[in-house]
């Protein structure tokens, strides 16, 4: 069949594209090229539309609507109207409605009383787990880098935590951390690791290091590999020690690599659900998305106002870091394919 | 690197008969570098493989020595397996399996049908706004699974779809496209496409050297972005967990929720021996393919 096909194309495709044809045509061509190539990328483009442009599009307009209920005066079932900013102040202000149409302080069992220490625990998590998962992937990937028997070893051990579900990695160490666990058995003690507030806001970022820093020491690595071998020989005839070396050539010329998979591990962090959701922890361990869901089920529009509050939020984050670091995104991870490769 | 770069120096200057001494002194250097290297890469080793070891020795323990602390495997039995696989304590192991599998390969698959185009057009042809939409791919890969839930949570409430497979699908496309189509693009900008100019001169259309030339190279490429998709949804739980009925549950939501045979106690090694049947044939997976693994993670970095 095949055979066919590709005979009858080939017939009719020969004669436009006769080489006499090619030579006088060339932009057109490109302009040809240019359209074909719009075409190959509309399905990516019109299925992203739909499965994250809909839902970030409809989030923004319900966030700004009241939840549709009983009319306290009327007695009547409505539905909602424009709500203006209110239920974005319910989260950043602490303000719930009132029967009457105003608003009020919100009582503390009230989720809108929780955004700020969401707010906390969020940040607390993002910043301690981001600076040990590239303070230990650094020096992961620097082992990684050197040459010796069992490298690959290494390389294979540490895709071992990437590739467990989270969801399992929670269950597995609430094992490892329950109280009769393995971990009060070695250090002889009696911590409730899943339960009380700072122990479990610990157990959380051991777990998350675990499970993360090989993805960043994979990454450190790659931009650890473009560096050529003779810069660090001409460091080392310079007589630069190991720590002067570190600082001053490798730490400037991995920067690019760094600074991307930084970024990477700072949005994931912001996101982070699974771990806490599922290892415990209550209130001291509930994240923004923690929030957003037990929200969900309760009012929708405050839901879609919190996660609103959220995109924002790491919105602005991911466009700093590009903007002023001089995150290339899109750049470093294609050097790095290059090195990775070769 | 240090270890590299000592090593080539000190090759390229053997030769010169007065840095035998300097030579020698490298050597016992390089040694004892090596030694620590060695220590070093064994406490990381040792670090990412022992939580993992001791699910799998627990998960063959019996259930009245859950705690024991030897490190060895001791009271080996496969009850807990039994346990995990059962459906007597409301737990369904074995068909969170299948429709982690069905939903995986649904996701997996429409992916790469519509990624690879864009990834092709992406990493071989110059065109205006390509910057752009590489920005707009990255950025969607990058894009929290929560702000799309209460959106798709109403959506799906009010259109019937709540529990059902294409509630859970329809989400998972919003980060496994763009980390199919980022990292395909990323592999595809290496292959040798001068055999595609060949192809062309001796008569192929586009299309026929994209389906016959192009296709059967890039086959390992689109093998390694599949297998990251598919592992990415594999591990999905935040929508799942939402979006998901009892029948259609993934085996997250499935280990997540587990339960045992008494109200108040947790049936630990019943749930590793469920983790243990979950993650093994990832970790198999992941031993085989580690190089291509590899290199598709930090192409594409995204996290799974």
């Amino acid at each position: 069949m095949s055979a066919t096909v590709s005979g009858a194309t080939r017939g009719s495709s020969a004669s436009p594209r006769g080489p006499r044809q090619e030579r006088g045509g060339l932009q057109r061509a490109q302009r040809v090229r240019s359209r074909n190539a719009l075409l190959l990328i509309l399905p990516t483009l019109v299925l992203l539309a739909v499965v994250i442009g809909y839902p970030i599009v409809s989030a923004i307009i319900t966030s700004f609507q009241k939840d549709a209920g009983l009319d306290p005066a009327t007695g009547f079932f409505v539905q909602g109207g424009f709500a203006g900013f209110s239920n974005f102040t319910h989260w950043l202000l602490q303000r719930c409605p009132t029967g009457d149409g105003g608003t009020t302080a919100c009582p503390s069992g009230n989720l809108g009383a929780q955004f700020w220490s969401a707010t906390f625990t969020t940040f607390f998590f993002t910043v301690t787990t981001v600076v040990l998962e590239t303070v230990i992937g650094f020096w992961m990937a620097i082992i990684m880098n050197r040459a010796f028997a069992g490298r690959s070893l290494v390389r294979t051990a540490i895709l071992v935590p990437w590739a467990i579900p989270t969801a399992v990695t929670a269950k597995l160490w609430y094992f490892i951390f329950s109280v009769a666990g393995i971990v009060n058995a070695i250090f002889a003690t009696k911590i409730l690791w899943t339960s009380d507030d700072w122990p479990s806001r610990i157990a959380i970022i051991i777990i998350d290091v675990w499970k993360t820093t090989p993805f960043m020491a994979l990454l450190i690595l790659a931009g650890l590999q473009l560096i050529p071998g003779e810069i660090y020989e001409a460091a080392r005839v310079d007589g630069a020690s190991t720590w002067k070396t570190f600082w001053t050539v490798t730490l400037p010329l991995v920067r690019p690599a760094l600074l991307v998979a930084v970024l990477f591990r700072i949005l994931d962090a912001l996101r982070m659900y699974d771990l806490p959701a599922i290892f415990g922890g209550g209130n001291a361990t509930a994240t923004w998305s923690v929030l957003v869901v037990e929200q969900m089920r309760q009012g929708p529009n405050a839901a879609s106002a919190l996660s609103t509050i959220v995109f924002v939020f790491i919105f602005v984050i991911a466009f700093v870091f590009v903007r002023f670091l001089g995150a290339n995104v899109v750049q470093t991870t294609q050097a790095q394919q290059k090195g990775e490769l070769k | 690197m240090t270890t590299t770069a000592t090593r080539i120096g000190a090759g390229a200057r053997s030769d010169a008969e007065q840095r035998v001494d300097v030579n020698r002194a490298a050597a016992s250097r390089r040694r004892w570098a090596s030694a620590r290297t060695w220590v070093q890469a064994a406490i990381i080793v040792i670090w990412c493989l022992l939580p993992f070891y001791w699910m799998v020795v627990t998960s063959f323990r019996d259930v009245g020595y859950t705690f024991d602390t030897a490190f060895w495997p001791t009271h080996v039995t496969l009850d807990n397996y039994v346990t995990a696989l059962s459906t007597h304590w409301g737990n369904h192991l074995g068909r969170a399996l299948l429709n982690s599998l069905i939903i995986g390969v649904s996701v997996t698959v429409v992916s790469l049908v519509i990624g690879v185009f864009a990834s092709y057009a992406l990493a071989r042809v110059e065109f205006r706004f390509k910057g752009i939409v590489l920005g707009v791919i990255m950025g969607a890969s990058m894009f929290p699974g929560v702000a799309l839930l209460t959106p798709l949570f109403q959506l799906f409430t009010n259109i019937g779809w709540m529990g059902t497979y294409q509630a859970l699908i329809i989400p998972e496309i919003s980060f496994a496209l763009p980390l199919t189509v980022y990292t395909l693009t990323s592999f595809l900008r290496e292959m040798p496409w001068d055999l595609e100019e060949a192809a062309r001169i001796d008569g192929c259309t586009s299309a026929q050297a994209f389906r016959k030339v192009i296709l059967p190279l890039a086959a390992p490429a689109v093998f390694t972005t599949a297998i990251l998709a598919f592992i990415a949804s594999w591990n999905e739980f935040l929508i799942s967990s939402q979006l998901s009925s009892d029948a259609t549950q993934p085996v997250t939501v499935a280990i997540a929720s587990f339960t045992g045979s008494l109200p108040h106690q947790v049936p630990y090694t019943a749930i590793m021996a469920a983790g243990t049947i979950v993650t093994v044939p990832l970790v198999v997976l992941v031993l085989i393919l580690q190089r291509r693994i590899v290199a598709g993670l930090t192409a594409g970095g995204v996290k799974g």
